[in-house]
Formats: structure tokens, sequence, C-alpha cells
């Protein structure tokens, strides 16, 4: 069966830029996916919830912060603790990102990392590639 | 000059030069479009700026409007100072790449704090984990800053401070240092940024409501102006406004409206304004439009010269200038091909040179991937270095000066300003400052800002703009860039460090300057004066961030894309 995709798009920790993130969840929404923007500033718990509640089938996790190898764990552990399966979402990071912690984010669970730069395309791309393997379901292109 | 000379012959080059030549060989694009999308003519003549009047438009540095300069003499007397933002990890560390960047040559220090210093939170908050020392300095206490400081001498070194909701704080702070140096109160020199209107409608380091924040600064210039009259009580910022997406001509527009409303905040209070003014800064991006942001930094001293003289009437000649520093576009950075970033901030920095800017910061090339290594801030303090004293570009004042291309761009980014500041002013039905508390509240400051950043996305996807090494000119590339770490340490030294400030300092003092601050905001009276005192008293940044809270509350920012 054929559904729309649903995205959230989350800002977690305390940075603020949010150009990155508003702009990836407007040309998502215009790709057609159902996107859900989080807006700034949201704890992990916060961020978690809401990707329970409305049963995403990708999370991205916009980060500017440095702060990602502490709170991207975060969110994926509330998600299990909340009674979601964060295996069963297409997760992904976005923002300033060392390439050297890369395979750390992957370990964890990351499904794609997007640095600055990234032709918004590339996701749209990735998240119709990934989606119906991780979660075979087919997405409308 | 005839200019109707000037026009024959312009049509008779159309004629017999052009059009034949065109016939034969088109251009590379219908249109040529700037980045702040004004569309740009194949070339200008003295046709062009004959509405502009040398004396009163252009003119002499040092002179109003001051479109080329705020003084007479400008880098053949001093060069700008260099100013590379940084800090990272816990005062020693900052001390440390300070005390680097002294010996290097840099003239001034600038001072980048880490998130939950930047919102006010202490490093023990549990939303501060994970964020302690990562993108600058952390700063809990005063114990802290005397560190940070540690063989810093405040009488020799101005010292500029990138905070907003916390700046009443971190300038009690310096103060409390000064004092303990034995350095005067007016001999202080430095900046706080200080400026929470861009933080409404860009950066997004937001604690306090609108009008309380702005009530807070108000305190600010108030005490300010009496106790440290050589210190930049603000640095009114477009920087994060164009690092959210806006195009030039909204940077300008937004930031010198801001400066109205701090100013007419300012009246309000009774401040004197030829007092406050010479306190006032300013602070601009430097994008890739070589000749736009050229043209936006005159066209910005010469807006700022005409408010203040004719719409405040200030009277000191000093009130009119426009200081500004200046930061290279980090937006403009990529992640792909980091050397090429070089190049890009070497033409940014000449533009703000060549729009004379009275500090700078460049960006280091490895940006995009984490804060910058030694050898990164090294080339970028060189590229300054090298404009200054190898290029021959600050031999002569306003070199463009005179351009018809960049006096009609100067003109025309400034008319386009105005139109916004008149659209601003009418929200606020006459005043600025309510136009910009209008502006925040209803989201056009926002969503100006933002579909200026979609569409350029947009033309990026499309390959309507070309980002080298990005969506033209690409390699597959293996990175070698070093990469500087932040040590993970840093975050459970911090918090040791507070518990045994907490332990040792007098709670006693502590609680009666934190209940003389709290009394001194529910009466409305100026909050700086209790702030100092806890300061000293060791209070902590969280602690008096946490009285201003409960008496103003906080903000959340609505939610738009």
């Amino acid at each position: 069966m054929e559904k729309k995709v649903r995205v959230l798009v989350a800002k977690v920790g305390l940075d603020g830029h949010d150009r990155g993130a508003k702009v990836v969840a407007r040309f998502l929404r215009d790709a057609g996916f159902e996107v859900i923007y989080t807006g700034l500033h949201r704890t992990p718990q916060e961020v978690a919830m809401a990707a329970v509640q409305e049963d995403v089938d990708v999370i991205g996790i916009s980060l500017h912060s440095g702060a990602h190898m502490t709170l991207v764990p975060k969110v994926l552990n509330f998600i299990r603790e909340y009674g979601g399966d964060p295996d069963e979402m297409v997760v992904l990071v976005g923002g300033i990102v060392p390439e050297d912690e890369f395979d750390g984010l992957k370990a964890l669970g990351v499904d794609g990392i997007f640095i600055p730069g990234t032709p918004i395309s590339e996701i749209v791309d990735f998240i119709k590639e990934t989606v119906p393997k991780k979660k075979g379901m087919k997405v409308k292109s | 000059m005839d200019v109707d000379e000037v026009r024959k012959k312009r049509e008779e080059w159309d004629k017999k030069c052009l059009r034949p030549f065109l016939e034969k060989s088109g251009e590379r694009q219908e249109k040529f479009e700037n980045l702040s999308w004004i569309e740009i003519d194949r070339i200008y003549d003295p046709s062009d700026i004959e509405h502009l009047s040398f004396t009163d438009d252009i003119g002499y540095p040092g002179d109003y409007p001051f479109t080329r300069g705020v003084y007479p003499t400008m880098y053949r007397g001093r060069l700008w100072t260099m100013r590379q933002f940084s800090g990272f990890g816990a005062a020693e560390d900052t001390n440390q790449r300070w005390k680097l960047l002294l010996k290097e040559g840099q003239t001034g220090l600038s001072t980048a704090f880490d998130f939950p210093t930047l919102m006010g939170l202490d490093s023990d908050d549990p939303l501060s984990d994970g964020e302690v020392g990562k993108v600058g300095v952390a700063i809990d206490t005063l114990k802290d800053f005397q560190i940070l400081f540690d063989g810093i001498p405040l009488d020799k070194v101005s010292t500029s401070f990138t905070i907003n909701p916390p700046a009443a704080i971190i300038l009690a702070m310096y103060t409390a240092i000064g004092d303990a140096q034995g350095v005067p109160r007016d001999q202080l020199r430095g900046t706080i940024q200080n400026d929470m209107l861009k933080e409404f409608h860009a950066q997004n380091t937001l604690v306090l409501p609108p009008e309380p924040s702005v009530k807070v600064i108000t305190d600010i210039f108030e005490w300010g102006v009496e106790n440290v009259p050589k210190f930049n009580l603000i640095s009114i910022s477009g920087y994060h406004i164009r690092e959210a997406g806006s195009t030039a001509v909204q940077e300008l527009a937004f930031t010198i409206a801001d400066g109205m409303a701090y100013v007419e905040a300012a009246i309000e209070r009774g401040i004197d304004i030829d007092k406050l003014a010479p306190q006032l800064s300013f602070f601009f991006n430097s994008h890739n439009d070589f000749f736009e942001e050229i043209a936006k930094f005159r066209a910005a001293r010469r807006m700022w010269a005409k408010i203040m003289r004719d719409e405040y009437g200030a009277k000191d000649p000093r009130s009119w200038w426009l200081k500004f520093h200046t930061q290279t576009a980090g937006c403009s950075l990529t992640a792909q091909q980091p050397l090429n970033n070089i190049v890009r901030t070497t033409i940014q920095a000449m533009a703000a040179v060549l729009g004379g800017t009275q500090s700078l910061h460049t960006n280091s090339f490895d940006e995009a991937w984490a804060l910058p290594s030694e050898e990164a801030v090294r080339v970028a303090l060189r590229t300054q270095q090298i404009i200054a004293y190898e290029s021959g570009i600050p031999s002569t004042i306003d070199p463009l000066g005179g351009s018809y291309y960049v006096e009609w761009l100067t003109d025309k980014v400034e008319k386009l300003a105005w139109d916004y500041i008149e659209r601003i002013r009418k929200m606020g039905e006459g005043s600025m400052l309510r136009g910009v508390f209008a502006g925040i509240e209803n989201g056009f400051f926002v969503k100006e800002i933002t579909n200026a950043a979609a569409r350029f996305q947009r033309e990026v996807e499309e390959g309507k703009r070309t980002i080298v090494g990005v969506n033209k000119f690409t390699i597959e590339e293996q990175l070698k860039i070093p990469i500087l770490k932040v040590d993970p340490e840093v975050q459970r030294r911090q918090i040791e460090r507070l518990k045994k400030v907490k332990a040792e300092r007098d709670n006693v003092a502590v609680k009666e300057a934190l209940d003389w601050l709290r009394s001194a905001a529910e009466n409305d009276e100026n909050v700086m004066r209790p702030i100092l005192e806890a300061v000293k008293a060791y209070a902590s940044v969280g602690e008096i961030m946490g009285v201003l809270k409960s008496v103003y509350g906080t903000y959340k920012k609505p939610i738009i894309i």
C-alpha cells in the first residue's frame, strides 16, 4: 500500500541555527513528503516523543553544536523508552559533523549524514531509496 | 562632465560597437543578478549616477555623510583591528589560544562562548549535557573569567564578547576583572554584542521575551554611558541575519531598523543620545558578491549618519559615525574542497577593507567541519595581514569611490533598504521600536529571511547559482584536514569547578545580591548594579539569568517554516 512518507525534522539541544533545518523541511514537503518540524531548542525527550506520537518513517536531526555524539544517542534511547523502534525508522543527521565521527554515528544506527552544502535532492533521493528498504514501504515519486 | 554628451556617446557606442558584437556573439546569460537579486547592467557610466551629488552623497572621509569612511585618514592612520573570534573548552584552553593569537600579531580578542553560556545556563544544567565547551568557552562564574584573562592586561587589549541574553552578566564580569587588575573603568575597552533583536529575527539565542530583553539592554546603556564610557555597549548585528539566509539588502535594512529601535528605547529612557552614540557599534557579514558588499558598507554609513543627525537630532558629529566589525560569511564556506574557502574568505575580506571596516574576523577554511585548527586560524589571520601589508589596498581611502558601478549600487542598496525601513516604521505606526516588535510578533522578519534562504537554495539545486566544488567542478575526495577536538573531559571538570566555587563562596552575599536583583527587576529599576554585585559574589550565570527569567518570563519562538 502506498502512503505518504512521514518525516520529522528536529532541532535538538541549544543551538539556534535553523536555516538548514527549515530549508530542508520546506524542500522535503515540496518533494511530497509529510513533514513535521519540531521548532527550536528541543530536548531529546521532546524530539523522541514527537517521533513516537507522530509515528514517523524518517527522523532528521539537525545540529550545528558539535553535541551530536551526546544528543543523537539520547534521542534514539528515548524513542525506545517511549515504545518506538528507531531501527524501523530512517535516521538522518544533518549539520556540522566531522568526517571521522561518521562511523560513530552510523554505529548508533544513523542511516545517513548530510553535511553543509549537500544538495537537498540528495536527501530526497536517499529517503526514497532507504525507506522502502527499511520499512518495506513503497514511496511515491 | 556633461551628461548629455555621455548619453550621446552611449547611444553611439550601443549602435556602432555593442549591437553588432552582440549579434555575432551573445552574452553568457540573458540577465545578470547579484546575490540580492538586483539586476546588474552591462556597464555603468556617469548618466547612472547623475542624480547623486559628490558633495552631499559621496564627499570625503571623516565628514558627513561618511560614505567614504568615518576617519579622515582611515587605514593610512591605523589599520583595522584584526580580531579573530575564538574560544573553546574551559577557560584555560581559550586563554592559551588567545595568547597564541596575540603572539601571532592579532590586535584584539574576541570571545566565543559555548551554547550553555550563550543561553544563560550553567554547565551542570541538564540542558547543557554534551554542549559544555563545545563551540566556545564555558563560563559559569567570575572564577572562569579570572582564568580566561590570566596574563591579559585589560588596559592594553580590547576584547569583544559575542553574548546576548547574558550580556549584562558578562559586562559585569569584565568590569570586575578590570577592577581587580586596577584598570580604571573609564579605560576599559571592548564590545558586548548585546543585540537581542537580531536573535528574534535570526540567531535564536532566545531567553527573555522581546520587550524585557530591550529593557535590560537599555539598562546596560544607562549604566554603561556613566561607568564604562569607552566600551561598546552593543554590536548591532546583521551578520546573523545574513547567515540565516537574508539578502544583503535585508541584512542592511533590518540591522539599521534594529539600531533605530535601540536608539528610540534609549531616548524614551532619557539617555543623552550624544553620550550613547559613540558606544554603539555595528557588525556586518561580508559575503561573496564583492561589489554588493562594498556598496552595503558604504550605504550603511550614509544611512546611519542621516538617521542620527536628521531623525534623532544627535549634535556631535561622532554620534553620526557608523563603526563596524565585519566577519566573512560562514555560510559561504563549503565542506567540499575546503582549501577553496581560503579564496572565498580573501575576496570577502577585501570587500570588508574596501568597505572601510574598523575590525575584521576572517573565517578559517575548515569551519564547515568543526571549530578551526591552529593551522587554519593562522592562514585566516595571515589573509588579513597580506591584505594589510602586501596588497597596497590600505594606502588610499575608499579607492572604489567614484566608480560608476559602485556609486550606483551603493545608492540602489540604500534605496531598497529605506523601503524596508519605511515598511517597518509603518508596522509601528511611526515608531521603529514598536515596528520592530510588531515584525517579531507577526513573523515579518523570519518570513522575509526564510523566503530568501529558500529561494537561494532552489537556485543552487537548479544549477542557476554555481557553488564551486559543490554543484560544479566537484571531485571525489578523501579529506585530510586536521580537526580540532574538544576534550570530552571539559564538561566534568567544569561542573567540578562550579561545585567548588559554590562551596567556597559566601552564600549569604550571593543570596543578598540575587534578592536585590529580583527586587530591581520587579520594580522596573536598572539591573546592572545588582548584577555586578552578584557577579562579584561569585553568583553563577545560571543563577543570575534564573532570577531574570522568573521575573520577566521566557520566550518560545513560533514555528514558521
